[in-house]
């Protein structure tokens, strides 16, 4: 046991009952672990001792999915916390170690999976290329099969998953605030009180998804459905937020924002149709609808507004920017194959 | 093809190419009957192409146009 006092130069003796560790009374269970590394990690975090970390290493995931949890895991240390863990982890060595060991070696794999920009030069128009991409990206839609023929069943599974973003909407964005410049800051602040509901806590995006999520009988307490989220959407989750919590990626969180915005307008619509179809003509469909309207705002702010400054001010960026918008895009693509292969049809 | 939105407010308003015009700050906006609707958000996309079913709001609708139906 270290002693809770120490001795400055002048050997006076100091308390350290300031940061004796508190564990969090509120906040998500702990996840089942999927593999030896993410048991490791809950094991630590559960019983307040960091020291079991050492000599844990990416290397030893035995699968994605284990891989992907260990870090969804020790990154919600800077969300909202796990019940009966002590906060004083979120910021131990030891912890962020690993965390940053697992995101190195995730965003290895990211990048090669979307592929760098082809030539050397920045577009002209860095937010119309943006959008641009938006619109070319012909992967699998998960929002058409919900419009013409997904079950309540296949809807109220596809909405578990989503519930892992979706009720911390926008909140991995916020860190990318006080590394902008006034134009693309005074942009994003923008996109974010619209996010944040305006001053209006019921009109707040994930509240609002909260409330779809009790019409539709899924318990919509943070963090309740992430037992069965799939490991892709564990790494939709763990990607947005690598991309938020390292300024050096700053590039890639606001080209990821660019591209979420610029994919949600249509797909919202047709979900929107796809609820009311099945009867759900609640706060499920106002969510979506809201995101039809709030989204055509907000692609045009992120790509032009706050990307294109960005890229105008670091041209460097450019290729970090394209690494967050191939990444919505990919992810995506993956998530929607596993998903529609559940429901029994071809992506 | 493409519509001009009638704004009524002081804030900057900003055509994107292709897209809606975005408006900042509170403001009326017709709709195509000509009936006034408040804005409700810091920034507003409104319809340039004539085809949102969300009028007087974008929709998203222009990028299913093709090119030479969407707004310049």
């Amino acid at each position: 046991m270290t002693s809770r006092t120490f001795l400055d130069c002048r050997g006076d003796a100091h308390s350290l009952a300031a940061v004796t560790p508190v564990a969090s009374e509120l906040g998500p269970a702990l996840p089942q672990p999927r593999g030896r590394l993410s048991e490791g990690v809950v094991v630590a975090l559960r019983s307040g001792r960091p020291a079991l970390l050492d000599g844990l290493d990416p290397v030893y995931a035995d699968s994605d999915d284990d891989a992907a949890l260990a870090l969804w895991t020790l990154q919600e240390l800077s969300y909202r916390g796990f019940r009966g863990v002590e906060e004083t982890l979120e910021w131990d060595a030891r912890v962020v170690g690993l965390r940053v060991a697992l995101e190195r070696a995730w965003e290895e794999e990211l990048r090669a999976l979307c592929g760098a920009p082809t030539g050397d030069t920045v577009p002209v128009d860095v937010g119309s290329t943006i959008l641009e991409m938006a619109e070319a990206d012909d992967g699998p839609s998960v929002a058409a099969a919900v419009q013409r023929h997904a079950t309540v069943d296949q809807v109220r599974s596809l909405l578990a998953q989503r519930a892992v973003y979706h009720l911390k909407e926008s909140d991995p964005v916020a860190w990318l605030v006080p590394r902008l410049e006034a134009g693309p800051k005074s942009a994003l602040a923008a996109l974010q009180a619209d996010e944040y509901g305006n001053g209006v806590a019921g009109r707040l995006h994930h509240a609002m998804f909260t409330a779809g999520l009790q019409e539709w009988g899924i318990d919509a307490t943070y963090g309740a459905t992430i037992d069965e989220a799939y490991v892709e959407t564990l790494q939709q989750s763990t990607t947005v937020t690598m991309f938020g919590l390292h300024r050096r990626l700053r590039g890639a969180a606001a080209g990821h924002l660019a591209a979420f915005e610029a994919t949600s307008s249509i797909p919202s619509s047709r979900m929107a149709q796809g609820l009311r179809r099945l009867g759900y003509e609640g706060a499920m469909a106002a969510y979506y609808d809201e995101h039809v309207e709030a989204d055509a705002v907000h692609e045009q702010l992120a790509a032009r507004d706050i990307c294109g400054a960005m890229v105008a001010r670091e041209p460097h960026l450019w290729a970090d920017v394209h690494l967050g918008v191939r990444a919505v895009f990919e992810l995506e693509a993956r998530f929607a194959t596993r998903l529609l292969d559940s429901w029994g049809i071809a992506a | 093809m493409s519509v001009e939105p009638v704004v009524r407010g002081t804030g900057e308003c900003v055509a994107c190419p292709g897209g809606p015009l975005l408006v900042r700050g509170d403001a009326l906006v017709e709709d195509r009957e000509g009936r006034e609707h408040p804005t409700t958000r810091p920034v507003s996309a409104v319809c340039r192409c004539g085809r949102t079913r969300r009028d007087p709001w974008c929709d998203g609708t222009h990028k299913l146009l093709p090119e030479r139906h969407r707004p310049a």
